[in-house]
């Protein structure tokens, strides 16, 4: 007997095939949406981004 | 290409739908639930986003370590009757992907965890998955009629690692929410044992209905149900709770010791009589007890917002 396409089988490899997909899918837009929120909130940033930090400038006289 | 090609890779082709299957999406939703609560009870407020990102990565993590649970537990599953259609022990998973499966999500929603949230919410869910698929799985669910007290302690976790994520440090109302699920646990179970035929002993799981009997059970349930009265009401007087949950405390409370002394007083022949009527009264009774405790904690928190409180 010929192996046809539409085999139960296929349709089970299907349903996994595209779980598997859109949870990658649902993966890359999830760490794309952090990235966003935190880099658009800015914490944690340090360099970079050519802002004068007071407290990164050396202090005459001092170590 | 023939027939014998396709039986000779494999006897079942899983769907997608199993292994959702091994990650227990029952207990998930109550964890999700939890951890929802304490998030957003939390006097530190997330980012939205950050927030869902939070409860996915719980969730993705409870249901990690059911994976590991389902992988570890297969031979057991495999003799109850409750549980031999389970993923592994029907045949349709291997255990060997559900370790898998089980080991990367734990991995992925830790990690994730930690950079949506803090690395503190991270190791604490890390503790979690731990505490269940190692502490409870492995070594004390087959070695003592507690492991429904320990197994408790697992579940109570989530709306501790949503308070963790949002404020990054757990406080007494974590610790709180954390006590009234592991108090709550063990009667609400202990219940179904009572009226659930289960075959725990072939299975060589000590449960305390076959270890210690049925009325030492009866008094474990009233036993906790005392301890759990304190618990409730002292998380409706700290920063979290407010008028509702003191009032849904002390009527829910009043009502659970009403059942556990009604379950107390009986016997097995009165309880046979009546198909354990009291039995499942309380069983689904506790579900409510749950829900409306931590339900009242946001009613408290909507009415703080609105001005109102």
């Amino acid at each position: 007997m010929e192996l046809k396409a539409t085999h139960e089988i296929h349709k089970r490899r299907f349903s996994r095939n595209l779980g598997v997909g859109l949870a990658l899918l649902a993966m890359v837009a999830i760490v794309f949406g952090l990235t966003v929120v935190k880099v658009k909130r800015g914490d944690a940033i340090q360099g970079f981004d050519h802002v004068v930090r007071p407290e990164m400038v050396p202090v005459e006289g001092g170590n | 290409m023939t027939e014998v090609s396709i039986n000779a890779t494999r006897e079942y082709e899983p769907t997608f739908g199993d292994y959702v299957a091994l990650l227990k999406p029952r207990v998930m939703s109550l964890v999700v639930f939890t951890a929802l609560v304490g998030l957003i009870v939390a006097p530190v407020s997330l980012h939205p986003f950050e927030a869902f990102c939070a409860i996915l990565f719980i969730a993705v993590g409870a249901g990690a370590s059911g994976a590991l649970n389902m992988w570890y537990d297969a031979d057991i599953d495999a003799v109850m009757r409750r549980t031999a259609k389970r993923p592994v022990p029907s045949g349709r998973v291997e255990p060997g992907e559900a370790l898998a499966i089980g080991l990367g999500l734990s991995g992925l929603s830790v990690v994730m965890l930690g950079l949506a949230t803090n690395l503190a919410a991270a190791a604490l869910l890390a503790f979690t998955i731990f505490f269940y698929a190692v502490i409870y799985t492995m070594w004390l669910k087959r070695w003592t009629p507690q492991n429904i007290v320990i197994g408790g302690a697992a579940g109570a976790f989530p709306p501790m690692v949503g308070w963790v994520a949002a404020t990054g440090s757990v406080s007494v109302e974590a610790v709180l929410m954390f006590a009234l699920i592991f108090m709550w646990t063990p009667p609400h179970f202990w219940a179904l044992c009572l009226f659930m035929r289960s075959d725990y002993d072939d299975a060589g799981v000590p449960m305390l209905t076959v270890t210690h009997g049925r009325p030492a059970t009866r008094r474990h349930i009233l036993v906790y149900t005392v301890l759990l009265v304190p618990v409730a009401l002292g998380l409706a007087l700290t920063s979290i709770g407010g008028p509702v949950t003191l009032a849904v405390a002390v009527a829910l409370n009043l009502w659970f010791l009403k059942g556990a002394l009604s379950i107390w007083r009986r016997d097995e022949v009165m309880a046979e009589a009546d198909d354990y009527s009291v039995e499942k009264k309380f069983f689904r009774f506790s579900l409510y007890y749950l829900f409306l405790h931590f339900g009242a904690l946001v009613a408290d928190l909507t009415l703080r917002a609105a001005g109102v409180l």
